[in-house]
């Protein structure tokens, strides 16, 4: 039985909780400190409604010429 | 004459088709400039069309691609400074623990409405993309390594050969200066509540 976590304890380990990198036991423990605490749930939401905006970034349209060379790599090797 | 068969050129083709614009958009954010993204892809996708007789996963065909971007991106870098990078006043001074959310979130805010989300959706797009690429490189890379492309700490630890622990501390870094950016962003563009003159702190 895991001790019941302080919210200080939830915003340290917050990021942490989102990359999906706690052990279980801790990953849980702070999945149940958020289903009861409003402060903390908001404050994972916005991080992660955040996290999706910023990985938009990571996005952007090819342009033709590149297209272009890349159809003639797999032509050619 | 070709000696990869065509059910391999069907997947390499299928699957730079699914990625091509993720793998430019990240070759932009860490080389900053266009034409270096298009050679950073393109040498990428040449080297991974070779090799791809060797991918034993084909699930694993994505976190592949882009560890050969990653590393062809490191290796044209200190191929063009001898020198390392001396260390960037950002590394060295300034809070480690800047939260976005700490500004927003505040008491005298809130009874306007939500005011995060207010920030997130008026965040333009042009916006997060500069926060990203002002950071130093070496949060950059972490940074781009985990929050856009999800790899694991440890994946990450694996590609740039560094310690985990290093991983963590620059991530948390990494973070940290983002999001003082799009804070001070957005207190240029005037929209962050309670945020007019663009204060950082
Ligand atoms: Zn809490």
């Amino acid at each position: 039985m895991t001790q019941d976590l302080r919210c200080e304890e939830v915003i340290e380990k917050l990021l942490e909780y989102l990359d999906r990198e706690l052990d279980t036991e801790t990953e849980h423990a702070l999945a149940r400190h958020m289903e009861t605490c409003r402060a903390c749930f908001t404050r994972a939401e916005f991080e992660r409604k955040l996290r999706a905006r910023v990985s938009e970034a990571g996005k952007a349209k090819a342009p033709e010429s590149l297209r272009r060379r890349v159809r003639t790599i797999i032509e050619h090797y | 004459m070709t000696s990869i068969g065509t059910p391999l050129r069907a997947f390499f083709e299928s699957e730079v088709e699914r990625l091509l614009d993720r793998l430019y958009g990240t070759a932009l954010r860490l080389t900053r400039n266009r034409a270096d993204a298009e050679d950073l892809v393109a040498d990428t996708l040449a080297k991974a069309w070779v090799k791809l007789p060797e991918l034993r996963d084909r699930q694993a065909f994505e976190k592949w691609v882009f560890r050969i971007l990653v590393n062809g991106f490191i290796s044209e870098r200190r191929k063009r400074q001898a020198r390392p990078r001396e260390v960037t006043a950002a590394t060295t001074c300034g809070e480690d623990t800047f939260s976005l959310f700490e500004k927003v979130h505040q008491p005298f805010l809130l009874w306007w409405g939500n005011p995060e989300q207010e920030l997130l959706d008026k965040l333009l797009r042009e916006d997060i993309e500069s926060a990203v690429e002002e950071l130093p490189e070496e949060f950059r890379l972490v940074v781009v390594m985990i929050e856009l492309w999800g790899l694991s700490y440890a994946e990450t630890a694996n590609t740039l050969d560094i310690p985990i622990g290093t991983v963590r501390s620059r991530l948390s870094r990494g973070r940290s200066l983002l999001q003082g950016a799009l804070w001070r962003q957005a207190g240029e563009a005037g929209i962050a509540p309670g945020n007019a003159k663009g204060d950082a702190r």
